[in-house]
């Protein structure tokens, strides 16, 4: 089957969002985000205010999807990095395993410094995914105890 | 692929609209989003031509409820349904908990619907999915129309493996719950399994 599920527990969450929390303060950066592949938003960090950060996250996942697919039509894996450059806001992805590290900035940073910090701590990234995917192995579903009622409740 | 985060005690999980062209996939979505009070759902995203037809995917995402503490929130998408997008719905198809097909029930998109199901099975085979092991509803829509099918006939032709078949008018909202309820049901129970 496909990917299994990604539990995070709440000293991962915590941890990643210090690690978030950092980059954004070394790149200037109004927001970054963590998101899986397929869309669902993991951690995020910033100026969020009315932005629809869900959305965002989809669009963001689509986006590398996309690209991803023509990268592999061409004969690449896939494209590792893309960016994104607006009048005043611009975001830039990184592709790091099955996450992806998106950051929002306007005219206080630039391209070049989001992309190095952005590299610099993919290594940790990857470090903490690494452990989320071991964690999963030994660890019971929360639902396991779920009953029919439980969720027919949720449709009432 | 669920993702369960102790932290905001929040599970997500996403449910695919599949279908051929014209079928109903996105008034589906249009319907929930209309029917939904704002506080339990976010934007409807269309990534669509300019002449309205879904040209990458629809996205919503829903939140049903809390079951045993944790918010249940459900990323609904919807796959292009022109034949020449397959490289689209591959991707859409990724990390999917559940699917929906909607059948239209149109006497002339008996073929399409068989197409677009053979379809389906092939690129869930492509992620490494099972069409037989997910999640999996057919909803019939498209009932008030003049010329359709049988009911017992489209489930004869279309059924897979004894899943639920609901009959449907997206464009009214008829059905499109009750759609909606029979594949998120299955989707928590199967991570009940855990």
């Amino acid at each position: 089957m496909a990917d299994a599920p990604i539990l995070l527990r709440e000293q991962q969450y915590h941890k990643i969002k210090a690690v978030l929390a950092r980059l954004r303060l070394d790149s200037s950066a109004r927001i970054v985000f963590l998101v899986d592949k397929d869309g669902q938003e993991i951690a995020v960090q910033g100026e969020v205010g009315n932005l629809d950060t869900t959305s965002l996250a989809s669009l963001a996942a689509g986006n590398v999807a996309a690209t991803g697919g023509m990268a592999q039509l061409i004969g690449e894996k896939e494209f590792p990095t893309l960016s994104h450059e607006g009048e005043r806001e611009s975001i830039h992805i990184s592709v790091i395993g099955r996450l992806l590290l998106v950051v929002v900035f306007d005219e206080c940073s630039s391209l070049g410094l989001v992309k190095l910090r952005s590299k610099q701590v993919s290594h940790q990234i990857s470090t903490m995914i690494a452990e989320i995917t071991q964690s999963d192995d030994d660890s019971d579903s929360p639902f396991a105890g779920i009953t029919d009622e439980d969720i027919d409740s949720l449709f009432n | 692929m669920t993702f369960i985060n102790y932290a905001s005690r929040e599970i997500n999980c996403k449910i695919v609209y599949y279908g051929p062209g014209l079928c109903g996939k996105t008034t589906n979505l249009q319907h929930i989003f209309d029917a939904t009070a704002p506080q339990a759902r976010g934007k409807l995203i269309s990534l669509a031509t300019e002449t309205d037809r879904t040209l990458f995917f629809d996205f919503m995402p829903l939140e049903l409820g809390t079951v045993r503490g944790f918010k249940t929130r459900f990323h609904l998408y919807t796959v292009p349904g022109q034949v020449f997008y397959d490289a689209s719905r591959k991707l859409i198809l990724k990390g999917v908990d559940g699917v929906v097909f909607v059948a239209d029930s149109q006497e002339e998109r008996m073929d399409a619907n068989i197409e677009s199901l053979y379809n389906l099975e092939e690129n869930l085979q492509a992620q490494g999915y099972d069409l037989m092991k997910i999640p999996y509803v057919l909803q019939l829509n498209k009932r008030d129309l003049p010329n359709i099918i049988p009911v017992e006939d489209l489930a004869a032709e279309l059924q897979r493996k004894g899943e639920p078949v609901v009959e449907a008018v997206a464009a009214t909202g008829a059905g499109v719950f009750d759609t909606l309820k029979a594949v998120a049901k299955q989707v928590l129970t199967e991570l009940r399994k855990g």
